[in-house]
């Protein structure tokens, strides 16, 4: 057993994580816990799941040399792991594809999600849909106005997109409302929670659906470099596609870890969604782990160009990784999210999601630091059609 | 022993009603006068809410109760010095009810020794089951912390919380979040009466108990009823005082009667 080896059996990443939820839902949460034990052994779980991420997914993605984007920052190789490819133009449909089959393991027949950029919302949709499940979204109504193309194509999956008009009506209150409806519904709904939050065993559950980002960058990079990466970067919001590309990295001590998180309009401003930067621990949404509130315990409001960063918390397990220093965490405004975008646009013809674009505008101050024979490995999570009439709005052009 | 067991002893058959509002909710001021109400019109207990910007187990009333109080400055140590002042004057048992991260946040120790000395009684914190409570456990000493049992709990459960429990147990009557509802839920009768045949305790129902019929009901097969969104709903329909002070004696006389007839 190595020191990465979290969480342990109560759910604990160092002092983060753990189960911070209503008795009401304990037993569904020990439940998913035991099942997920189970079925993670079970060779035909994992043979269906690999069925659906190759042929339906479209895995493994490519890892892709950005020679223009290298040679226009004169510094260290940059691979980008395209989980932008896969269907539904995110790393989140690895997450419901495993947690839909979940689903269908435990006889229940209708799943829930929460989502704040829609990607999980989508990828929800789209894997309840495939698999013949009851589906309602919970989202803040300000990110349905954000991103209506989203709300529009999770309606056509057939989901009940649900809007959430408490508090700041972003991704912190539908996730709140999601758990307020699974608390009631916990008999016969599964709640898929889109990230690695929460409470225990759900950090661990996407983390482990994640995880294949990292462990087909590891093959790709060994079979196109033969070494790997010197450096592995992702945007942070939850943290599901870093912890993805990071988890099989961290045994290897040599490969830095770097997760950007949403510096909005400055750390130093209150518009932010700088969790690990800016936040200090605390308890929301099921589990132990930093957190942006006051000095009374009351969660403050975050604040992002992208919505899927607009999250007040971070996974437990970044919260774990910061303290003991496996990996550090980086921030980007959302001025400097846009330059990245524009860049990455210009150089390689990829138009990338928002959230990613932050992970993007960080190599780009990284690369030309680094020695031309070393590598950065970043995962460039979603595709930026979602994004484009924002980012129309921003430059001022009307479509 | 402590207020709160010494007060639920000294009812001797008799059915407790434990009462909910909100702090702060229309101000903190308000909050004492209330509570001067409530006690004068036969509460046993009375569960003071701590405002939380997310309160995960709350339904749209308590929601917003809470949402007003913040708008109003409402914090944990202002709510501490409100008790500080009711204690002056009242012996009735006090609990606070909260979700975690602002005690996590206060600091677990100085949250303890700072409500102790004020005179809080105990605690209910929805979001700190058994598995998460040992620390806090360890150092609550002179707090009686309530745990809750829900209709999901297993037996198994149900015999580890009623161990840990203290004062009483507070069982969550439905499947879902605080509110009022139009009844009591199905197989409310069965899951209580394997309770008490494993836990020592009295065993309170409260999350949907609204009026004087459900808490007839409710009291016939328990120890007491709690009763929330109902008080928290008709504090915030009357912003004229003196017709709230009415009107909750009123309906908590209703209630009173309705469970020791």
């Amino acid at each position: 057993m190595n020191k990465h080896s979290l969480p342990d059996s109560k759910g604990h990443y160092g002092k983060f994580g753990g189960k911070y939820v209503i008795e009401t839902l304990m037993p569904a949460l020990q439940e998913l816990q035991t099942l997920y034990e189970e079925v993670k052994e079970d060779p035909k779980f994992k043979e269906d799941l690999s069925y659906y991420l190759k042929h339906y997914v479209g895995r493994p993605t490519a890892l892709y040399y950005a020679e223009r984007l290298t040679k226009h920052l004169g510094g260290a190789k940059i691979y980008l792991k395209r989980e932008d490819l896969t269907h539904t133009g995110a790393h989140k449909i690895n997450n419901t594809i495993g947690s839909a089959l979940l689903t269908q393991r435990m006889g229940k027949n209708r799943v829930i999600a929460e989502t704040g950029a829609g990607q999980h919302g989508v990828a929800t949709a789209t894997a309840a849909s495939l698999f013949g499940l009851e589906c309602d979204v919970f989202m803040g109504e300000e990110d349905m106005k954000r991103q209506s193309l989203n709300v529009f194509k999770m309606r056509l999956l057939g989901a009940n997109v649900i809007p959430v008009t408490s508090g700041t009506r972003t991704l912190k209150d539908a996730t709140s409302e999601a758990i307020r409806n699974w608390i009631t519904t916990v008999e016969t709904t599964h709640y898929i929670i889109g990230s690695v939050v929460g409470p225990h065993p759900y950090p661990m559950i996407v983390r482990d659906f994640q995880k294949i980002i990292g462990e087909e960058s590891t093959r790709q990079i060994m079979e196109m470099e033969g070494r790997l990466p010197d450096t592995c970067v992702a945007c942070v919001g939850g943290g599901s596609n870093s912890m993805g590309l990071f988890y099989p990295f961290l045994e290897n001590e040599e490969v830095k870890l770097v997760g950007v998180e949403a510096a909005g309009l400055g750390v130093d401003t209150d518009k932010h969604g700088a969790s690990l930067t800016k936040g200090s621990p605390g308890v929301l949404h099921g589990m132990k782990s930093y957190l942006l509130h006051d000095d009374d315990g009351q969660v403050t409001e975050a604040h992002s160009i992208s919505a899927g960063l607009d999250y007040p918390g971070v996974g437990c397990e970044h919260s774990y990784l910061r303290d003991s220093g496996r990996a550090t965490y980086e921030t980007i405004t959302d001025a400097e999210a846009l330059e990245g975008f524009k860049l990455l646009c210009s150089k390689e013809g990829i138009i990338p999601a928002l959230e990613s674009s932050h992970a993007i505008a960080h190599v780009a101050k990284l690369a030309p630091t680094m020695k031309k024979d070393e590598i950065i490995l970043v995962c460039l999570s979603g595709r930026g059609d979602k994004d484009v009439n924002q980012i129309a709005d921003r430059m001022g052009v009307s479509l | 022993m402590s207020r709160i067991e010494k007060r639920l002893a000294l009812l001797n058959g008799k059915k407790a009603l434990v009462a909910f509002y909100t702090a702060g909710d229309p101000d903190l001021s308000a909050s004492k006068d209330i509570f001067a109400v409530i006690e004068k019109n036969g509460a046993d207990i009375i569960e003071i809410g701590v405002p939380f910007s997310d309160p995960l187990a709350d339904g749209p009333t308590i929601q917003a109760s809470s949402h007003r109080s913040l708008q109003k400055g409402t914090t944990l140590k202002k709510i501490i010095q409100l008790v500080t002042d009711i204690r002056k004057t009242s012996e009735l048992p006090i609990i606070l009810m909260t979700s975690f991260n602002p005690i996590f946040v206060y600091g677990q120790k100085e949250f303890v020794a700072d409500a102790v000395k004020a005179g809080v009684d105990g605690v209910i914190i929805p979001d700190l089951p058994p598995e998460e409570a040992e620390e806090f456990l360890g150092i609550a000493e002179g707090l009686d912390m309530i745990f809750l049992l829900a209709p999901t709990s297993t037996p198994t459960r149900v015999q580890q919380i009623g161990k840990i429990s203290k004062g009483f147990i507070y069982y969550i009557s439905l499947t879902g979040t605080t509110g009022t509802k139009e009844a009591l839920s199905a197989g409310l009768e069965k899951k209580v009466s394997e309770i008490k045949k494993s836990v020592s305790l009295p065993v309170l129902v409260g999350f949907g108990v609204s009026g004087p019929e459900q808490a007839k009901q409710a009291a016939q097969i328990s120890d007491g009823v709690i009763i929330g969104s109902a008080i928290v709903k008709l504090i915030e329909a009357h912003s004229d005082p003196a017709e709230r002070d009415r009107k909750l004696a009123e309906f908590l006389a209703g209630i009173k009667k309705a469970i020791n007839p």
